[in-house]
């Protein structure tokens, strides 16, 4: 209980203090989620959107098992894979992106694109496959139908969003293989946790979680907000 | 904060339960073995240290030991908040702390082994072979060559911080060339490995990993504790039974665990232990009882 | 004047089901034709056809001359809408539903969609969410949403199925008018044979994919050749 308590006052301690080294881990936990979230979501939604319009699609019945088996990738794995994928002796160890946030956004984009495309995929195929036919009798091309499809299930595909944020900002495995929880460097909050826990510091780490969920909170209720305001008709 | 479902099998599920109700049974029929909580650092632990001994203790005892094995910092947190019977951790001047706060009986000299400094085989700091490792970090700082630090308060991070105090030189993580990585020793050497840095690292994991760092070799502290010439790199255990007050402790067993480690019979398991895998051993006992027998 | 449509042995076929069997058809400018027929008997599939949204499996099918291959150019696409029987309207409103074609066209004249919003009585409307109107106001959204494309084609599939005697009337009127005055060519697939006769040209019997009979609207009923057509007409089930 006393752990507990002193966590909270500690968390809104580091807040009101705006702790240069918190700011720096916030930022960087931002700046990493943003820009897995950003490629997953470029990436992800016309890919999600393709396969959910095109029911036709040969190897269907083996790419959408492989798609939901993707969206519950151990973050571990994912990491690892980035690891090797990024290390001196890997394919790619020629860019230097281990231990990097570049890094760190590659394992939390391949953790989070087979979400962002299975929620869209089913989010475009709950629309009624008559609307597609009627928008194309209207005149609209094969890229005007997907678009407008996308827009008919925003809701499902801002789903597709907060899933996958939530999946990156709360993630520590991959981040802490591929990033290396370098001080300054490539510290997110979810490592910091993982430290001072290690360190014993529970009320730090708490504390630092309690910022996590804050954030997480924070920005979820933006998208509510959004989704409410564009669901309306 | 995504939940991630577990598909667990139905059978496995029925089995679990079986397993579950049976040790239930059989924990009602015979008397209930007591459980130590043992809170040590993860070198002895992945060693394989602990396995190898401690079934002695527990059949000796009729009790179960419970390994929660962390960094040494939270080793210790355990002990303070009375969630750990008993500490085995390496970081004097915490375990000395520790016992004279009170929360702690006593510390006692269980085993040590060495710690060495490691690096890019190019060796830009030119530190190769030099003897004591405060004059090895010090050239390092001074040519501003890559350091991969714990940083994480563990025991080899509080070594690491008590050799810049004596090397004379501030890391300084703002210029670039002091990485405090905040991970495991493994963590810390893969990372040394992939970018060339310096580390410092106990010799146990480092011999363990050695295959799969082929870009660091051995800075200071030579091919074996008895080549290593510099003596704060002596990386020392030790056992400190958490003091009763601290909450639900089992005083008893606590106390008997700190007499049997530091018993002939548990030393010299200690030190044949890793002789026939890696020709030498990992640990050398160095309990008062063992070094005036 | 050459033909809008003409169709030369088209066959389409979902599986081993040949749906539509038409040898020759052809659609002239202006007029409005009139389908009827039984459930299933392709009428629907023949207007996908028209409406380029399905590649016939055999024939040639010609628009003003042009032979059409699978994939039909954008702007002979652009010419031709269909009115459906359950009309799909977009998470919008209403107004922002009948601007739909002229936005996917690039193009933007707002005068001509309040108009056609005012036409079909959607004025107090325009507004509210697509998705609150009853079915006769969807479906009159649904023709606001055809004509302000201004096609030179309309085609409808049972665009009154659903509906009421008020909201059959005022499509019924609106559709004659929009022939009368564009010279739309209009074609009304329809079962309800009165529905026909009150609006189209010609007229044509399909029945299995195939056309039983096609002739002047007053011919078609006041003396039919076929004793098909004159079965259909007294309302007996004909196969």
């Amino acid at each position: 209980m006393d752990t507990l308590a002193r966590a909270l006052v500690d968390a809104f301690g580091l807040l009101l203090a705006l702790d240069p080294e918190l700011v720096e881990v916030v930022a960087r936990t931002l700046q990493v989620t943003i820009g897995a979230l950003f490629v997953a979501l470029v990436v992800g939604i016309p890919i999600g959107a393709a396969i959910g319009l095109t029911r036709d699609l040969p190897g269907r019945a083996i790419l959408i098992p492989v798609i939901y088996t993707g969206m519950g990738l151990p973050p571990v794995v994912v990491g690892l894979f980035t690891y090797l994928l990024l290390s001196n002796q890997g394919p790619l160890g020629g860019l230097g992106w281990l231990f990097t946030p570049t890094g760190m956004v590659v394992a939390q984009t391949i953790i989070a694109l087979p979400l962002v495309v299975g929620l869209t995929m089913t989010a475009v195929q709950s629309i009624d496959p008559d609307l597609p036919v009627q928008m194309r009798a209207l005149g609209a091309t094969r890229m005007q139908i997907a678009m407008t499809t996308l827009l008919e299930s925003r809701a499902g595909v801002t789903a597709a969003v907060v899933a996958a944020y939530g999946a990156i900002i709360s993630e520590v495995g991959a981040v802490m293989l591929v990033g290396g929880n370098i001080e300054g460097e490539t510290r997110v909050l979810t490592t910091a946790i993982v430290l001072e826990t290690r360190k014993g510091n529970f009320a730090l780490a708490l504390a630092l979680g309690i910022i996590l969920l804050g954030i997480a909170f924070l920005t979820n209720f933006a998208f509510h907000r959004l989704q409410v305001r564009q669901g309306g008709p | 904060m995504t939940p991630r479902r577990a598909k667990t099998p139905l059978p496995l599920l029925a089995l679990l339960l079986v397993v579950l109700l049976g040790a239930s049974c059989s924990a009602g029929a015979t008397a209930a073995p007591r459980v130590l909580r043992l809170a040590t650092t993860t070198s002895t632990y992945d060693s394989g240290l602990l396995d190898a001994i401690l079934p002695s203790f527990e059949n000796q005892e009729n009790a179960r030991v419970d390994v929660v094995a962390v960094g040494t910092g939270q080793a210790i947190a355990l002990g303070e908040a009375g969630d750990a019977d008993v500490i085995l951790v390496h970081a004097r001047a915490r375990e000395d702390a520790f016992v004279a706060d009170g929360h702690g009986t006593e510390r006692l000299d269980v085993m040590y082994n060495d710690f060495i400094v490691v690096g890019p085989p190019d060796d830009p700091a030119a530190v190769e072979g030099t003897p004591i490792a405060a004059d090895a970090l010090a050239a390092i700082a001074e040519a501003g060559a890559t350091f991969a630090s714990r940083g994480d308060d563990s025991g080899t991070h509080a070594k690491e911080q008590s050799l810049w105090a004596a090397s004379g030189t501030e890391p300084d993580s703002g210029a670039g060339w002091y990485k405090s990585l905040g991970q495991g020793m493994g963590s810390t050497l893969n990372y040394a490995n992939e970018t060339g840095a310096y580390a410092l690292t106990d010799r146990g994991t480092y011999l363990s990993q050695r295959d799969s760092l082929p870009n660091l070799t051995v800075m200071v502290g030579g091919a074996s504790i008895d080549e290593n010439a510099d003596p704060i790199l002596l990386n020392s255990y030790g056992v400190i039974p958490v003091n009763p007050d601290a909450g639900e402790i089992d005083a008893d067993l606590a106390s008997a665990f700190a007499e049997w480690i530091t018993s002939l019979d548990a030393q010299q398991m200690i030190e044949s232990y890793g002789v026939e895998t890696f020709g030498r051993p990992l640990f050398y006992p160095n309990s008062s009882a063992w070094t005036n027998r | 004047m050459t033909d809008v449509y003409t169709l030369e042995g088209i066959e389409h076929r979902y599986g081993d089901r040949t749906v539509v069997d038409v040898p020759r058809l052809s659609i002239e400018p202006g007029e409005i034709l009139g389908v009827v027929g039984p459930s299933g008997a392709g009428k629907s599939t023949l207007l996908r056809l028209l409406n380029f949204l399905e590649h016939p499996t055999k024939g040639r099918l010609m628009y003003r001359g042009e032979e059409i291959g699978p994939d039909a150019p954008l702007a002979l696409r652009r010419d031709v809408t269909t009115v459906f029987q359950r009309p799909m309207l977009l998470r919008r409103s209403v107004a922002a539903n009948v601007r739909f074609g002229q936005k996917m066209r690039g193009e933007s004249d707002e005068s001509r969609v309040q108009r056609c919003i005012e036409r079909l009585g959607l004025a107090e409307l325009a507004d509210e969410p697509a998705r609150t109107l009853s079915v006769g106001e969807a479906q009159r959204a649904a023709l606001a949403r055809a004509l302000v494309v201004r096609p030179s084609v309309l085609l409808l599939d049972e665009p009154t199925g659903n509906l009421d005697p008020y909201n059959t009337g005022l499509l019924e009127e609106i559709v004659g008018e929009e022939n009368a005055e564009r010279g739309t060519t209009v074609v009304l697939v329809t079962h309800d044979v009165f529905q026909a006769r009150r609006l189209a040209d010609r007229t044509a019997l399909m029945i299995s994919g195939r056309i039983v009979e096609l002739a002047e609207t007053e011919e078609f009923y006041e003396n039919p050749k076929a004793p098909t057509t004159a079965a259909f007409l007294r309302g007996e089930l004909v196969l």
